[in-house]
């Protein structure tokens, strides 16, 4: 594993988009993940943060998501997390985010 | 016919004045079975008057010429068990009607006595004939056990663990290990087809031809063909050899194998297990055979399973075979148990147990625990992995998790835990790089990482004097989901709940925080 510079991809879909992000979720994100929230802001129905080409997220990345969150809910968008590892979805249980946003199942390597 | 001694009676009883005439019968007399006084013998009612018998028979000739002028037979259960042969009685009167009877009364007492005896003989003799047998196998499992390994290799980085149990005395699986001048090892694995001694004769042959081959050779595919072409002048028909070929680099971590109809070769992991696929055909059957040769890197952490079929074909009291399925399973769940060998055989007797062991069964576990370069040196119970700093810049808490991890991988912590002690220690990290050292490259922090007999400790510290404010509270998510709360502070917190014990200290150097990560999950 190497560290992997952060970037994104927003695909629109009925009903709602989906955020595909891509390296290191940490401070370095952080610009990149509120750009790209910028560009979902106006507009309506669910969100889906697609975490499948990211294998590093750290607690700079969890307050990035928390914030997220925080701005979703409040134009009562839900929020979707898509493609996390087993790791990441012991995190958010851990950090409780799993009770503010749906964790799809993933398939079966 | 069983063969009987008589001493003639006429020695005993003839007058002093005969006893020169009398040959004197040192050699037991036998009768063959196609001779017609057998028939004769068996035949009769009571004592036999020679004189009065005339068959083309050369042992009645014998007897005559030995003067003997009656014989008793002894029929014992419908077989002649020996004769009472007398000569002239001393009156020189004929044997009279009570002489007869006497002597007829005298057998049927004597023949199953004699047979009793001859019996006992019988059993006594196939007794030392069968621990004699037994003393010979002994001797023949003594030398085969000195043509496997004396010693397993003792290589830095590495561990090797083997097991050889045959199903009888001796048999016909074997492994061996070839260092060869460049540091490099030939490991070999093979089954001589069926087992016992016929087996065991085939696997010494096939042994030295293998080891020749091994030092003449360095590609596992050559080593094979030529063992074959070897082996197929001499093999017995119907008999053949499976073998699996491999040549260990420990430098470069490579396993380069070639496979003659072998069991395949797992390799497990933290990622899962993997079968190593390599196809041949058994040595000794076909001439002119290649072997294809496939590579594999074993990174560390990775145990490498080598084992004969008596292993996967064992069966149970319901018949059930133990099969590649439960194998695959068990290594899936133990990679890391660093007792593997023993981990598979007690459960290879749990599976079997009450059912005698069918064939010979082969173990050889090759483990890489780390590379050369971070060879675990061990203090006195506790094994320092590794150590190092980096510069305080933003983004290298994940050089710090990677280096942990890549120092722990090979200690057999399993995979969900060895994720949560990388997390915690990028979290720690962070925080000695931004609260610690505040973000100045110059002013490094330190990564230590040793492991006891049960847990990993690492150890992480920066330059900070002043009192850091550590997260100590659960974040309330609710008021940072409401705005009310920063969405940061969550370092301390995870740290708290990815690892089993967080050690803080503060000392004239700065601060120290010590991650304590136990190698399996307490219940």
């Amino acid at each position: 594993m190497t560290a992997t510079a952060f970037s994104w991809n927003i695909e629109r879909h009925d009903g709602g988009v989906v955020l595909e992000l891509c390296g290191d979720v940490n401070s370095a994100a952080a610009s990149g993940f509120e750009a790209a929230y910028e560009r979902i802001a106006g507009e309506e129905g669910s969100i889906t943060i697609d975490f499948s080409g990211t294998d590093f997220i750290n607690s700079t990345g969890i307050a990035l998501i928390v914030s997220l969150l925080a701005k979703a809910r409040a134009m009562h968008r839900p929020v979707i997390a898509r493609g996390l590892t087993d790791h990441y979805r012991e995190i958010f249980r851990i950090t409780r985010l799993s009770d503010f946003l749906t964790i799809e199942e993933h398939a079966e390597a | 016919m069983r063969p009987f001694r008589r001493k003639p009676k006429a020695k005993s009883i003839a007058p002093p004045e005969e006893r020169t005439a009398v040959p004197s019968f040192s050699e037991p007399i036998e009768i063959p079975d196609h001779d017609p006084l057998m028939a004769y013998l068996l035949s009769a009612a009571g004592p036999i008057e020679l004189d009065k018998v005339d068959l083309d028979s050369p042992v009645l000739r014998s007897l005559k010429e030995a003067h003997v002028v009656l014989v008793v037979p002894l029929i014992s259960q419908g077989e002649l068990v020996g004769t009472i042969n007398l000569g002239r009685r001393l009156s020189d009167q004929p044997y009279s009607t009570d002489d007869r009877k006497l002597l007829a009364g005298l057998a049927s007492q004597v023949a199953p006595a004699i047979r009793l005896a001859q019996l006992v003989a019988e059993q006594q003799a196939e007794a030392e004939e069968r621990e004699r047998i037994a003393h010979e196998l002994q001797v023949a499992a003594l030398i085969q056990q000195t043509l496997l390994p004396k010693t397993l290799p003792d290589i830095p980085g590495w561990e090797i663990d083997a097991y050889y149990r045959p199903a009888q005395a001796v048999g016909g699986d074997f492994y061996d290990f070839v260092l060869l001048e460049d540091g490099r090892y030939v490991l070999l694995i093979g089954d001589v087809t069926g087992h016992g001694v016929p087996a065991a004769l085939v696997m010494a042959g096939c042994r030295s031809i293998l080891r020749s081959a091994a030092q003449q050779h360095s590609d596992p595919g050559e080593i094979l063909a030529t063992t074959n072409e070897a082996l197929i002048v001499d093999i017995p028909p119907n008999m053949f050899v499976t073998c699996l070929c491999a040549l260990l680099d420990p430098q470069t971590s490579t396993f380069r194998f070639a496979n003659a109809g072998h069991n395949l070769p797992y390799a497990t992991s933290v990622d899962g297990v993997t079968e190593l696929r390599a196809t041949g055909m058994p040595l000794g059957l076909m001439p002119d055979m290649q072997y294809d040769v496939v590579e594999a890197a074993i990174q560390p952490g990775t145990a490498l399973v080598l084992s004969s079929d008596g292993l996967t074909e064992a069966h149970n009291p319901e018949r059930e075979m133990y099969g590649f399925g439960r194998l695959r399973a068990l290594l899936g769940h133990s990679y890391s148990d660093t007792g593997l060998l023993k981990s598979i055989l007690s459960d290879l007797d749990e599976f079997s147990r009450g059912v005698e062991q069918e064939d010979d069964v082969t173990l050889v576990v090759v483990r890489h625990t780390s590379s050369a370069r971070n060879s675990a040196a061990v203090f006195s119970g506790v094994t320092e992995l590794g150590s190092f700093e980096l510069p305080s810049a933003p983004g290298n808490e994940r050089e710090a998790m990677d280096r942990v991890l890549e120092m722990v991988g090979s200690v057999g912590m399993p995979s969900d835990r060895l994720q949560q002690l990388g997390s915690a220690v990028a979290e720690a990290a962070m925080n000695a790089i931004e609260h610690g050292n505040k973000n100045r490259p110059e002013t490094p922090v330190s990564v230590s990482v040793m492991v006891d007999d049960g847990a990993v400790h690492v150890s992480i510290g920066d330059k900070g004097m002043t009192d850091v404010p550590l997260e100590t509270k659960e974040p309330d998510l609710e008021a940072k989901l409401a705005g009310l709360d920063t969405p940061r502070g969550w370092g301390l917190f995870l740290i708290e709940r990815l690892v089993d014990e967080v050690i803080t200290s503060q000392n004239d150097d700065g601060h120290v925080i010590e991650l304590v990560m136990r190698l399996e999950a307490t219940t």
